[in-house]
């Protein structure tokens, strides 16, 4: 009947597919190839970076094939099979994810850089002109101020967002308890916790909220590229730390290209898309921060995850986890609705 | 020949000429079936159940414990409550849209009824910035929904906007107006002939366009990321609450809360089946 | 036919009209005015990027692939499911539904579940014979594929069952077999059904977004579909990019739509 003439051009659709999948992913590169997976905000640096690579020696005959998203949809895609020779995610359990799978040596974090690439701080982002006059911390949790910030769940920049939250607290001489109550009002001002930093970005820009919590380096991009917005460092933050590594099975080039970043040229392109370098003497005027000429302030008070908060495996098991103070804290601010 | 071979592209009519005997399965037809039972499972059924099995990992405490978290719950409420309000809404509209895009004629009616595919053609995520463009805080017009769970119905509202619409067009394009006039003739009020002789014939076209809105509805992401702003408890839907799940590694748990999807879906979709069946049998 | 009066039919035109509107056409327009900002600028700088141009083919691709499979898999099981039956014949036409209720992450999720290379039920297996389903095209096809499956099959199935089967049966009382019967008879009659199904998978195909999102990996210049990258564009400051390509894509999809309903019409008016 019909049905085995549509079979047959089934069959081989079929089969057209499986071709297509053998035959799908040979690049026939007379150099070689660097999977590069990282998450959505150094993709400018990272292109200009690519260039001066294949202009040294070592990376003359490499090309690149890269992808960008939320730092942890990415470390899951690679845990799941994507290929991946050099990863750049924005917090350190998306490395550890991979490492924990086998695919990143543990000894990534040993080096003199402790694995981390490029740094930022968390800022408050407001528009232009600071309508509501927001100065810091406290100012943001007053009444009728609508904050945007990623969702804690599912994004790695909330994560930073809400430490830094808590520990500018804790920084000024407030106890637990009192930290419990301003993330309680944090989340009670929250207009909108879309998926990933970039989203939250994108819903501020949009109009949504009066501050957005994010990395000084997404203000200082979004600047650069016409956003009218404005952003305020406040005097206690928290030092975001981008870590880095190479996976065990990635041709030798790929870790040439790790070290590449920490040279100068490399650094300066970072700082060029707002990040905060991680070699001294990187001198360049930034476009889009507050002030190009003195582009990163230093804040009063810098916490880090790993001296003030005991690593992320603590932080993420206290805050972050199902039971951890963040889940209690939305699940109440929610039922108080 | 051609009177049988020409019609319209659609759903039954109210007269439908019952089926012969059917045949049953053998062997060409067996094969063809068989080919295509291979192809659907591997496409569909054995991923679909693939997530099923993942939430079962975590035994039935696990199970039961994501279930009982306050905030799944609300998403998976909100998510029941506005699909289903969407759904009635596209019933009352739909029908509207296709009774006046059928029955009258006016200039223009032409390029309303392309508008009705539009939804159907704009990607998701591009409906979703435009709808925030328009309705957000920076709307033209000064309504701004957005991160309230108005901002999810409107969403809701444009994906499933054809879906009842097309069903009921192509019916009443085919009732037969004999019976009406008869209504008429005999008395009935132009209400209680559209109650008694019209609605019923368009019931199953109704249904089945309701159980398609619904579960496009229920599943619906892309156009809800920006515009709704994912406040849980608030406006963050169920597929949302999944995405955070997974984000966080809990890939059980967001198998769960998928299952109970499908799960409500289903039942959706074989209860409007019933209805549809009921309805056409009495007709 | 039931005379409605001229203030009823009023109220309803407008109420419809403003819904329509309020709905549907003024976003639309939006999206127009958005693109062609600085006339067609904008349209054709996109094409200038290979990304852009690498997307739009994998759209093509994956577009086309669908539309094929779910035309021969459509007409098949429609066919199937009407003029047969079998045990499970109810729960297999509730089962075709349900790739129109899953979302598209749950899609995703599902088939990264099965065929992901590193521990999925077919994934590793495949991965072992060289063949690469996650992260590369047929990944994106069959992610396509699975949202679009109910389409065909929701418009033939009606038809087969309103005109019923007399005509084949006839012909196959007068010696004509099988493929005669389907080609001749069984075909022709289905035909409006099976334009109309295919353009809506066409238009569904080309906006798919979420699910091919998750199994492509979004590599930049291989494994994006337009879709993933007008939200790349929307999200790095480049609006007028993501705003051309969705213009493209809707367009796309209007054009076919609008194609077939002006053929519709002429082929019936010419048959009246």
């Amino acid at each position: 009947m019909s049905i085995k003439f549509k079979a047959a051009v089934a069959a081989s659709v079929a089969g057209l597919l499986t071709l297509s999948a053998c035959g799908g992913d040979s690049s026939a590169a007379s150099g070689e190839e660097i999977n590069l997976i990282a998450y959505s905000t150094p993709q400018t640096a990272y292109q200009a970076i690519q260039g001066l690579f294949q202009d040294t020696d070592e990376g003359a005959d490499v090309t690149f094939k890269e992808s960008y998203g939320p730092s942890g949809d990415q470390s899951r895609a690679v845990e799941a099979g994507q290929p991946a020779d050099f990863v750049n995610f924005s917090l350190e359990s998306d490395v550890t994810r991979l490492v924990d799978a086998g695919l990143v040596a543990d000894d990534w974090n040993t080096g003199e850089h402790e694995g981390i690439v490029a740094d930022s701080v968390v800022v408050l982002v407001v528009r232009e002109g600071n309508p509501k006059n927001i100065q810091g911390w406290d100012d943001i949790v007053k009444p009728g101020v609508g904050i945007v910030s990623p969702n804690p769940a599912s994004s790695g920049g909330a994560r930073w967002n809400i430490l830094a939250a808590w520990g500018h607290v804790l920084a000024t001489g407030g106890t637990e308890d009192d930290a419990k109550a301003y993330l309680t009002k944090f989340f009670k001002n929250a207009v909108s916790l879309p998926g990933s930093a970039r989203d939250a970005l994108t819903s501020f820009t949009s109009g949504n909220g009066d501050v957005l919590v994010s990395y000084e380096n997404e203000a200082i991009l979004a600047r650069q590229n016409g956003e009218p917005i404005e952003y305020i460092v406040p005097d206690e933050t928290l030092l975001i730390e981008t870590p880095a590594a190479v996976t065990v099975d990635a041709p030798a080039v790929a870790n040439e290209f790790l070290s590449f970043l920490y040279t100068p040229e490399a650094q300066t392109e970072f700082v060029k898309s707002g990040y905060r370098s991680v070699i001294d003497g990187i001198s360049v005027e930034v476009e889009g921060a507050t002030d190009p000429a003195n582009p990163f302030p230093t804040p009063k008070t810098l916490l880090t995850v790993g001296g003030d908060f005991g690593g992320w495996g603590e932080a993420k098991a206290k805050f972050f986890d199902e039971g951890g103070i963040v889940p209690v804290i939305q699940e109440e601010t929610g039922t108080l609705e | 020949m051609t009177a049988l071979l020409e019609q319209k592209p659609g759903r039954a009519a109210r007269k439908r000429r019952p089926a012969r005997a059917v045949n049953a399965l053998g062997g060409a037809s067996g094969l063809g079936m068989g080919l295509a039972m291979i192809w659907f499972s591997l496409l569909v059924l054995i991923p679909l159940a693939a997530v099923v099995v993942q939430a079962t990992t975590g035994g039935w405490d696990g199970f039961w414990n994501t279930l009982t978290n306050g905030q799944t719950q609300a998403a998976i409420r909100l998510t029941v409550f506005q699909s289903f309000f969407v759904t009635m809404l596209n019933v009352v509209m739909g029908t509207m849209i296709a009774w006046v895009l059928v029955r009258d004629r006016f200039p223009g009616a032409a390029i309303l009824d392309v508008l009705i595919d539009v939804p159907f053609a704009l990607p998701t995520i591009v409906a979703g910035l435009v709808l925030l463009a328009l309705y957000g805080p920076e709307s033209p017009i000064g309504i701004n929904i957005a991160n309230q769970s108005t901002a999810v119905t409107f969403a809701l509202a444009f994906v499933t906007l054809p879906f009842v619409v097309r069903t009921v067009q192509p019916v009443l394009e085919e009732l037969d107006k004999d019976v009406e006039e008869a209504a008429a003739s005999l008395g009935a009020s132009r209400l209680t002939t559209f109650r008694r002789v019209i609605l019923p014939s368009l019931v199953p076209a109704i249904a089945a366009g309701a159980a398609m809105a619904f579960a496009r509805a229920s599943g619906e992401y892309g156009s809800l990321v920006l515009l709704s702003g994912n406040l849980p408890f608030e406006t963050e839907v169920a597929s949302v609450r999944v995405l955070s799940y997974l984000e966080g590694g809990y890939k059980a748990q967001a198998s769960v809360v998928a299952s109970v999807m499908l799960f409500i879906a289903l039942v959706v979709i074989v209860l409007l089946d019933v209805i549809q069946r009921r309805v056409s049998r009495r007709g | 036919m039931v005379k409605t009066s001229p203030l009823v039919r009023l109220v309803l035109r407008l109420t419809v009209v403003v819904y329509l509107v309020g709905l549907v056409a003024w976003p639309v327009t939006m999206v127009v005015r958005q693109t062609f900002e600085e006339g067609f600028t904008y349209i054709l700088d996109s094409f200038d990027d290979p990304n852009v141009v690498n997307a739009l083919q994998l759209t093509l691709v994956a577009t086309v692939a669908s539309v094929l499979i779910n035309l021969v898999f459509g007409v098949t099981i429609s066919i199937l499911l009407v003029r047969y039956q079998f045990p499970g014949k109810r729960l297999l036409s509730a089962m075709i539904d349900m790739p129109l209720s899953v979302s598209p992450v749950v899609v995703g999720l599902a088939l990264l579940l099965v065929y992901n290379p590193r521990d999925g039920w077919f994934g590793k297996g495949l991965a072992e014979a060289g063949v690469q389903i996650i992260f590369s095209t047929p990944g994106i096809i069959m992610a396509t594929t699975f949202v679009a499956l109910p389409l065909v099959i929701r418009e033939v199935v009606p038809v087969l069952e309103e005109i019923g089967d007399e005509q084949e049966w006839a012909a196959r009382s007068l010696g004509a077999n099988a493929v005669q019967t389907f080609r001749r008879i069984t075909l022709p009659s289905i035909r409006w059904a099976v334009i109309y199904g295919v353009v809506l998978t066409l238009a569904r195909s080309l906006g798919e977004f979420g699910a091919v999102k998750v199994v492509s990996g979004n590599i930049v210049g291989a494994t994006q579909t337009t879709t993933l990258v007008i939200e790349e564009r929307y999200q790095n400051f480049d609006r007028p990019t993501a705003f051309a390509l969705a213009f493209l894509l809707m367009f796309a999809a209007i054009l076919c739509i609008v194609i077939v309903s002006i053929l519709r019409v002429r082929h019936e008016s010419r048959s009246h």
